[in-house]
C-alpha cells in the first residue's frame, strides 16, 4: 500500500481523491489496454482463476504492456467466466464463457491483431457504433443499478480504484455535517431495511441515536442464511468499500464506536476481500482515530458467522458476538436501545448500508424518485433455479414479478412451462402465474402471503412439484429451529412429518386440515421472524397449489413427476433405439440392462435409483426415457 | 491429532492470541478448527479453562453451530450444497450418490479417513447447481456421473503417489 502523498490541497480526503485519480488517469492512459476477469466466487465455480492464470501467462509470454486485474461479478452470472477487455480506440467489450483457449486467442486476435472476436462478445459496456451494448438488452430497460453499480467493474483489492469511482466522497460530505441532519436525510429518503423485513432505517438510527448507554455498536449484518440467495455475498466480494462506507457514515450518525461486520464463514471470498478492504481502510485513515482529520473515531472488527440461520435475527446474531449459542430473545427492547453487550445498536443488512453512501451523495431526493408510494429505491435479486438469464439483478421497487422473470430474467429455461416463482427463501412463499403482476415492494408481497425476504428468487417450472418444494423448506427451517420455543420446535417438526407422509404417498386427505391449523398456530405462537414465517412456503403451496396435494393423498400420484416415491423411470421400448447405449453407460448403479430378445433397453425398478441420468443422457432424437406416477404404472412385462 | 498432550500445547498456542472475553469464543473455535480440522474434547476444555466459563457453555457453542465439528476430518472434503437451486435442481440426489460411493452419511468420515461427507445450507453459488464443494473447490452442476469422476480422478491420483513411493 502507497502512502498517501503530500500535497497543496488542504482537505485530507481531497489529497486522497487527487492521487487515486492519478493512478486511475495512468490506468486509463490511452496506450494501454486493460483486461478485467470476474473472479467473484460464481466466476470461480465457472473456471474464472484458470483463465487469469492463462491470460497472465500470453500477456507474458508476448511481452505485451497491458494491466490484468481480478474483479467481481457484473450480475450475468449464466454467462460466467466473464472477461472484459478494455483496448484504446474500442468500447470496453465483455466476452462470455471464456476458458483457458479462448483467453488467449482473444488476446492474440484482438489486442495483438484488431479482431474484436465478435463471435464471442456478450456486449460492449457503453455504447458504440460498433458493438451492441449492455443498454440494448431488454432487461436494461428495467435495470437500474445503484448498489452493483461498481461490481464486476472496480478492482475489489484495490481501495483507490473505488476512490476513483467517486468512493468515500460522501464520507467526506457526512462528516462535515451535523449527525442530526445525516439521519433526516436518511428518513426523508425513506430507505427501509433490504435485509427482508422493511424497518425503515432512519427510525432506527434515530431511537440508537437518542438512546442512553456508551459505547453504542453499528452492525452490519452480513449473515446471508437463506438458501438462494447471494446478493450480499456478491456485493461483499465486489465492492468492499461500498459496504465499509456506508457502515462509517451510519456509524458517525448513531455516534457508535464500535462496529462488526458479520459474514458467515461459508463466504471464505467475501471474508478475505472484507478482511483485506479493512486494512486499506485503516492505512488510508478512512478508520481508526481521527478519521480524515475529524474528531470521529470508528473501528471495524470482521465476525464470521458459523452457520446458523436464526443467526440473520437480530438479537440472535447479537448473541453469537458475544460468544453464545445464537438463540433470539425477546423484543421490546429493540436493539436500537439494547443490543450488543447491552449496550445501543443498530443492526443493518450489507445492501441497505451500501445504499447509505449513495444518497448522501446524491441527496434523498433524488431516492425519493425511485420506488413505490411505501417502498424507495431499489432491491436487488438473486435470480435462479430454472431461468435463463441467472444472476443478480437491481430494479426499482415497484418492477413486477412478471417483469423480474421474463423480460429481466428471459423466461423459464429449456422452454419449459413457468410454475411459480419461490421468493423470500424459506421465511418467503411460493407465488404461482396469476400473482405475477404484483409489483415488487414490501407491502404487496407480503399482503401476497410471500415476503420480500433478503432477495432470492427460485423460478420454478413444471417439472416442479409444490409439496415437495414446501417439504424441503420445513425440513430447512425445522432443523434450523434453535429450539426455544414451542409452536417452532414441535410446530415445524409436525408439519415437516406431515409433509413428509404426503410426498411418499401416506398421506390422508384430513392432514391438509390439520397442515393448515399447525401452520396458523406457528405463525402466531413462534418467539422470532424464523418461527413466524417459517409456515409461508406450507401457506402460499396451500393456497395457490391445493390441486397439487390432492393426488398426492388420493391417488399416490405426484403430477409434476418429482417425489421419488411416486414416481419411476421408464423405457418406451417403441421409441428406444435398439443400437444406442448410452442410458446404460450413464446409469450409476447399474440398473439399465439390455432385453437380449428384443435388445432394447429395460430399467431394473429395484435397482434404480431415480436419479434421472439416463433421462438427460437419452439423445433427443429418440427421449424414450419417461417418467410415470404413480409407479405402477409401469408395465410389469418389462420389470425386472 | 490423537496426542492429548499435542492437543492441549496447540490449542494453549491458539488461545494466547486472543483476549481473555467471552466474546472471543467463537473465533477462538474457528481458529482451532481451522488448525487441527475439529474441535477435540480436550481443546474445549483448555478453552474454557482459557475464558474461565463453565465447559457447558463452551460445548454448547461448539454444538449450536453448524460450521463445528467434534470428529477428526478425512483427507479430502465433501460438502453438498442443499440451497433450494441445488434442491430443484437434484442436490439431494447429488447427496444421495455421495452416500452410494463413500458407505457414510453426511456428518460422517469414512474408515480409511479419506474422505469426510457433509451438508451445507447453501454456499450463494445457486447459479451453478448442483454444486458440492470439494476441497475448498466448487464443483458445478455435480450429477452423479461426476461424482463418480470426482472419486475416480482422487483414486488414480493416490494410485499414482503410492506407485512413486514404491
Amino acid at each position: 500500500m502507497r502512502a498517501p502523498i503530500p500535497s497543496t490541497t488542504t482537505s485530507p480526503f481531497e489529497r486522497l481523491r487527487e492521487q487515486a485519480q492519478l493512478l486511475w488517469r495512468d490506468r486509463q492512459e490511452d496506450s494501454v489496454p486493460v483486461i478485467l476477469v470476474g473472479t467473484a466466487t460464481c466466476g470461480r465455480a465457472a473456471g474464472a482463476l484458470e483463465v487469469f492464470q492463462a491470460i497472465k501467462e500470453v500477456v507474458q509470454k508476448q511481452n505485451l504492456n497491458c494491466l490484468v486485474h481480478e474483479v467481481g461479478c457484473l450480475g450475468h452470472c449464466y454467462a460466467e467466466p466473464l472477461v472484459i477487455i478494455r483496448k484504446p480506440g474500442y468500447p470496453s467489450i465483455c466476452y462470455h464463457h471464456v476458458n483457458p483457449v479462448l483467453a488467449e486467442n482473444l488476446i492474440l486476435n484482438f489486442l495483438l491483431k484488431d479482431d474484436p472476436c465478435f463471435e464471442f462478445i456478450l456486449g460492449a459496456l457503453e455504447e458504440n457504433d460498433l458493438i451492441p451494448s449492455f443498454s440494448d438488452f431488454p432487461r436494461s430497460k428495467f435495470e437500474r443499478r445503484i448498489i452493483l453499480k461498481n461490481c464486476g467493474q472496480i478492482d475489489p483489492d484495490d481501495i483507490q480504484d473505488y476512490i476513483a469511482h467517486g468512493g468515500y466522497e460522501a464520507l467526506s460530505i457526512a462528516l462535515q455535517m451535523h449527525p442530526e441532519k445525516i439521519v433526516g436525510e436518511i428518513k426523508r429518503s425513506g430507505l427501509r431495511g433490504l435485509g427482508g423485513a422493511g424497518f425503515p432505517t432512519g427510525e432506527k438510527w434515530t431511537v440508537c441515536r437518542h438512546s442512553p448507554g456508551e459505547p453504542k455498536y453499528l452492525i452490519c449484518n452480513g449473515d446471508e442464511g437463506d438458501p438462494g440467495a447471494f446478493m450480499d455475498r456478491t456485493v461483499l466480494e465486489s465492492d468492499p468499500h461500498s459496504v465499509l462506507e456506508g457502515m462509517i457514515i451510519a456509524a458517525y450518525a448513531i455516534g457508535a464506536q464500535h462496529g462488526v461486520l458479520y459474514v458467515r464463514a461459508e463466504y471464505p471470498l467475501a471474508v478475505e476481500k472484507m478482511q483485506k478492504a479493512l486494512r486499506q481502510a485503516e492505512a488510508w485513515n478512512l478508520l481508526g482515530n481521527h478519521i480524515l482529520g475529524s474528531p470521529f473515531s470508528f473501528d471495524i472488527q470482521l465476525f464470521q458467522g458459523s452457520g446458523a440461520f436464526v443467526c440473520g435475527e437480530a438479537t440472535a446474531l447479537t448473541a453469537s458476538i458475544e460468544g453464545k449459542p445464537g438463540i433470539p430473545r425477546h423484543r421490546p427492547p429493540r436493539l436500537a436501545v439494547k443490543g450488543l453487550f447491552g449496550k445501543p445498536t443498530v443492526l443493518n443488512n450489507v445492501k441497505t448500508l451500501a445504499l447509505v453512501p449513495h444518497i448522501m451523495r446524491n441527496g434523498a431526493d433524488a431516492f425519493v424518485e425511485l420506488g413505490t408510494r411505501k417502498s424507495k429505491g431499489t432491491a436487488v435479486f438473486a435470480l435462479a433455479g430454472k431461468v435463463v438469464n441467472t444472476g443478480l439483478v437491481e430494479v426499482p421497487m415497484g418492477t413486477t414479478l412478471r417483469q423480474l422473470v421474463f423480460e429481466v430474467g428471459g423466461g423459464v429455461s429449456q422452454g419449459k412451462h413457468f410454475k411459480a416463482v419461490q421468493i423470500g427463501g424459506p421465511s418467503g412463499g411460493c407465488l404461482p402465474e396469476q400473482a405475477l403482476d404484483i409489483p415488487i415492494d414490501f407491502d404487496s408481497l407480503e399482503e401476497s402471503g410471500a415476503m420480500m425476504g433478503s432477495g432470492g428468487m427460485v423460478v420454478l417450472d413444471q417439472d416442479d412439484c409444490m409439496v415437495e418444494v414446501a417439504r424441503y423448506f420445513l425440513d430447512f427451517t425445522q432443523k434450523e429451529s434453535c429450539g426455544k420455543c414451542t409452536p417452532c420446535r414441535l410446530g415445524t417438526k409436525q408439519m415437516l412429518d406431515i409433509l413428509e407422509d404426503i410426498t411418499k404417498g401416506r398421506g390422508k386427505m384430513e392432514d391438509l386440515e390439520t397442515l393448515q391449523q399447525l401452520a396458523e398456530d406457528v405463525k402466531k405462537g413462534s418467539l422470532c421472524g424464523l418461527g413466524r414465517s417459517a409456515p409461508n412456503p406450507v401457506l402460499t403451496t396451500l393456497r395457490y397449489f391445493r390441486e397439487e396435494y390432492e393426488p398426492h393423498l388420493q391417488e399416490g400420484r405426484c403430477p409434476a413427476l418429482m417425489c421419488q416415491d411416486l414416481m419411476a423411470f421408464y423405457i418406451l421400448p417403441q421409441k428406444c433405439a435398439r443400437g444406442c447405449d448410452a442410458c446404460v453407460g450413464t446409469c450409476t448403479v447399474e440398473a439399465i440392462s439390455t432385453d437380449k430378445k428384443r435388445r432394447i433397453k429395460v430399467i431394473d425398478q429395484k435397482k434404480c435409483v431415480k436419479c434421472g441420468i439416463c433421462m438427460k443422457a437419452c439423445p433427443p432424437q429418440y427421449n424414450a426415457v419417461i417418467r410415470l406416477s404413480p409407479p405402477s404404472l409401469v408395465p410389469t412385462s418389462t420389470v425386472g | 491429532m490423537d496426542d492429548v498432550l499435542e492437543i492441549r500445547e496447540r490449542t494453549r498456542e491458539i488461545v494466547a492470541r486472543s483476549e481473555r472475553t467471552q466474546g472471543n469464543l467463537i473465533p477462538i473455535l474457528q481458529q482451532i478448527q481451522s488448525e487441527l480440522g475439529y474441535l477435540p474434547h480436550e481443546a474445549m476444555l483448555e478453552v474454557a479453562r482459557f475464558l474461565n466459563i463453565p465447559e457447558v457453555d463452551v460445548y454448547s457453542v461448539a454444538t449450536f453451530y453448524n460450521q463445528f465439528r467434534l470428529t477428526p476430518p478425512g483427507k479430502h472434503s465433501i460438502r453438498v450444497c442443499m440451497g433450494t437451486a441445488c434442491h430443484i435442481k437434484g442436490g439431494h440426489i447429488t447427496l444421495a450418490a455421495w452416500q452410494r460411493r463413500l458407505h457414510i452419511g453426511p456428518g460422517e468420515t469414512t474408515p480409511d479417513q479419506e474422505f469426510d461427507l457433509d451438508t451445507v445450507a447453501c454456499v450463494g453459488c445457486c447459479v451453478m447447481a448442483p454444486v458440492t464443494v470439494v476441497d475448498h473447490k466448487m464443483e458445478a452442476k455435480a450429477d452423479p456421473t461426476r461424482v463418480d469422476g470426482i472419486l475416480l480422478s482422487y483414486q488414480i491420483q493416490k494410485e499414482k503417489t503410492s506407485k512413486e513411493e514404491q
